[in-house]
């Protein structure tokens, strides 16, 4: 493992044919920000500011500071990031190199669209400030690149305006996949922020039954409370999976049938966009043999048949847990080359690792992913077959030039496995 | 506001203390060698709310260098109002015991440089009848061991001093604070294994602006060093010197 002392540090020295890759918070799921066998290059201690602009809602910040961090400073000042993942607990760089979505997505698109520039440090000394206008081509290789053309050290990122940190949230209670697709059409007119948890247990004509979220930012004021990070904690890891057939099945008949649905409310921003941080170690309830997500995304013409396709499937398994949502992606496109969001819609489960058996299920989802056309999030993923990679990220071989060469990852190698990669191409040229 | 005036203001655990100081909208003037860090420090540190702030690049092993240091900090400020101590080096044990130069050299820069700035310091405050001083001495100055007692000793140093200086200044109002960090992840123990005795700056940073706040005199951070250091004093010598520590 590699430190760095500050933005200003040259590339670490690493030997001759070994690879390294960057590392923010590791909340990335699978092997995508991990590097077996090779090192890691740690950028957390890269925390600090760079400039505030508060009139242009423009942050200046080196890659190593949390969503969390920023937004704690920028809220009370009346800005917010554009687009936020599920969690604050990751890294301005981990969240360009992943080009991360929202509950906004219909909105704002993904991170990367935000990003006015970054400072991409090569293995060879160069550093790049790469943005839509120059460097074009690194700008859009590092944007969901996953680390692997190099470090960012530091970026700047337009922020959208906020009235506080409350949101107004409505949950509105949906008995199957049809009123999900009818409802979600409607809520993204207005509101900025949608999302629909699922029971994944339930089938016929219950399929897809669920809760649909619906938030704005509230103009009503709300005190700037802190963003908590884990005032609840899994204290230990559990001996064996406390996710279960049993469990599951009680926890989402309960969930689904909860009171005090469909009245609006005012809540923190926390609590409705980031509801996983208040558990720290969450991850723990898997117990040691962890688990597996599974996030696709589905085009629009395909998407509502091969929903209920994957959903009937997984529901006949007995298998998933009650992490399971769906989101319309919106028609904005994603800036990078491996930006895995695309319009359609966008379906997320987690599943205890149970072996070969969770392994029969992704073998059988992934039919139905690829017969209608839609492709998995490579920062979820530590099992996608290596073909099915290759031919739904198509510009791959086009990334592959932009590829530090002292930078790999496990995920990496797994997909390019077997292949020529650089297909004989010349590396890209850098014009100053 | 207070008016403070940070020495090896580069040191993680002085960078994690200046955030929560310029959070809550203190003034800073901050002294460290590298000019580069220092400008990259004041401006996360203006981001982060701090309304006045100066950098000066210093080494303060110059101990000639100390009195205009002081006197332009005085003036940038207006008057000091704390006064922190945050540099120090963590001397390689082994390449010392062979080198008496390097040996010389660690002390002069971990407990001789410090009780010159501590001297002056001492009488511009004791002048004004105000200000706190604090320093950051380490656990490892509460008993030398084998594996690290060049270092051990150089805060040794630092913390006997600090106590005799708490007793001279007590009666005109100046407070003396000897802060004594237990195992801190940072980039001077980059090269160690990390257990469960590890802290992160941030929680270090954290204790010493309550310590600050209420002018303690001895603190241990995390407080759990305080139980710990106090069985490490009491063992007999000979017991201790038996253990390899």
């Amino acid at each position: 493992m590699y430190g760095l002392r500050s933005r200003y540090a040259a590339f670490p020295a690493i030997p001759v044919g070994a690879t390294i890759l960057p590392y923010g918070n590791g909340r990335s799921y699978g092997d995508s920000c991990l590097n077996p066998g090779g090192a890691l290059l740690l950028t957390r201690s890269l925390d600090r500011f760079i400039g505030f602009d508060r009139d242009a809602g423009l942050i200046t910040c080196e890659a190593g500071i949390l969503l969390a961090d920023i937004l704690q400073l920028t809220v009370p000042a009346g800005w917010f990031l554009a687009v936020v993942p599920g969690t604050a607990a990751v890294t301005v760089g981990g969240a360009i190199a992943n080009d991360v979505h929202g509950k906004n997505h219909h909105r704002a698109g993904t991170f990367g669209r935000h990003v006015r520039q970054f400072e991409l440090l090569r293995s060879d000394g160069q550093r790049l400030t790469c943005s839509p206008e120059a460097h074009a081509d690194f700008f859009g290789a590092t944007i969901g690149g996953l680390g692997l053309t190099g470090l960012i050290t530091c970026a700047q990122l337009q922020l959208q305006r906020t009235p506080g940190a409350g949101m107004d949230l409505e949950i509105i209670r949906f008995a199957n996949l049809d009123e999900f697709f009818r409802l979600s059409e409607l809520s993204d007119q207005n509101f900025e922020y949608t999302v629909a948890w699922i029971d994944c247990l339930s089938r016929g004509r219950n399929l897809g039954r669920g809760l649909f979220q619906r938030a704005n930012h509230s103009a009503n004021p709300m005190g700037h409370a802190k963003v908590r990070m884990g005032h609840l904690a899994m204290p230990f890891m559990a001996p064996f999976s406390l996710v279960n057939a049993a469990t599951l099945r009680l926890f989402n008949f309960l969930y689904y049938h909860r009171p005090g649905i469909r009245r609006r409310r005012r809540e923190h921003f926390q609590s409705v966009l980031f509801p996983l941080d208040s558990v720290a170690n969450w991850n723990r309830l898997y117990g040691p043999r962890g688990f597996y997500q599974y996030q696709c995304v589905i085009p629009e013409q395909t998407g509502p048949e091969a929903t209920a396709q994957l959903l009937e499937k997984i529901a006949r398994s007995g298998q998933g847990s009650f992490l399971a949502v769906l989101k319309q992606f919106g028609n904005l496109s994603s800036p990078g080359m491996l930006s895995f969001p695309r319009c359609g819609v966008t379906l997320a489960l987690d599943f205890p690792n149970t072996g070969a058996r969770i392994e029969r299920l992704f073998t059988q989802l992934d039919e139905i992913l690829a017969a209608a056309g839609g492709r998995l999030y490579p920062a979820k993923d530590a099992r996608m077959p290596a073909e099915l990679f290759r031919r739904t990220y198509p510009r791959w071989r086009e990334f592959a030039r932009y590829v530090d060469p002292a930078c790999s990852s496990g995920f990496w190698r797994r997909m390019t496995q077997g292949e020529v990669v650089l297909d004989g191409a010349a590396p890209p040229t850098v014009r100053a | 506001m207070n008016r403070i005036l940070v020495i090896g203001a580069t040191s993680a655990i002085a960078e994690a203390t200046e955030r929560l100081l310029a959070a809550r909208g203190d003034a800073l003037y901050l002294v460290a060698r590298n000019e580069q860090t220092l400008a990259a420090i004041a401006a996360d540190l203006t981001v982060r709310g701090a309304p006045r702030i100066a950098t000066e690049s210093l080494d303060a092993n110059d101990l000639s260098a100390h009195e205009a240091m002081l006197e332009r900090a005085e003036s940038f400020l207006g008057a000091i109002d704390i006064a922190l101590i945050a540099y120090g080096t963590l001397p390689d044990q082994k390449r010392c015991e062979s080198s008496v130069e390097l040996t010389v050299r660690e002390l002069h820069t971990n407990a001789i440089s410090v009780v010159a700035l501590l001297t002056r310091l001492a009488n511009r405050m004791e002048q004004r009848r105000a200000g706190t001083i604090a320093v950051i001495s380490s656990v490892a100055g509460d008993r030398g061991r084998g594996s690290n007692y060049v270092y051990g000793s150089a805060k040794a140093l630092a913390t006997a001093f600090l106590s005799g200086l708490r007793q001279r200044l007590r009666p005109c109002g100046v407070a003396v604070v000897t802060i004594k960090p237990g195992f801190v992840d940072t980039p001077m123990t980059a090269a160690f294994r990390k257990g469960v005795l590890w802290a992160k700056p941030a929680r270090i940073g954290r204790g010493i602006v309550r310590a600050l706040e209420r002018k303690r005199s001895t603190v241990y951070l995390p407080w759990f060093w305080r139980p710990i250091m106090f069985v490490v004093r009491a063992l007999p010598e000979s017991v201790f010197m038996r253990l390899p520590l």
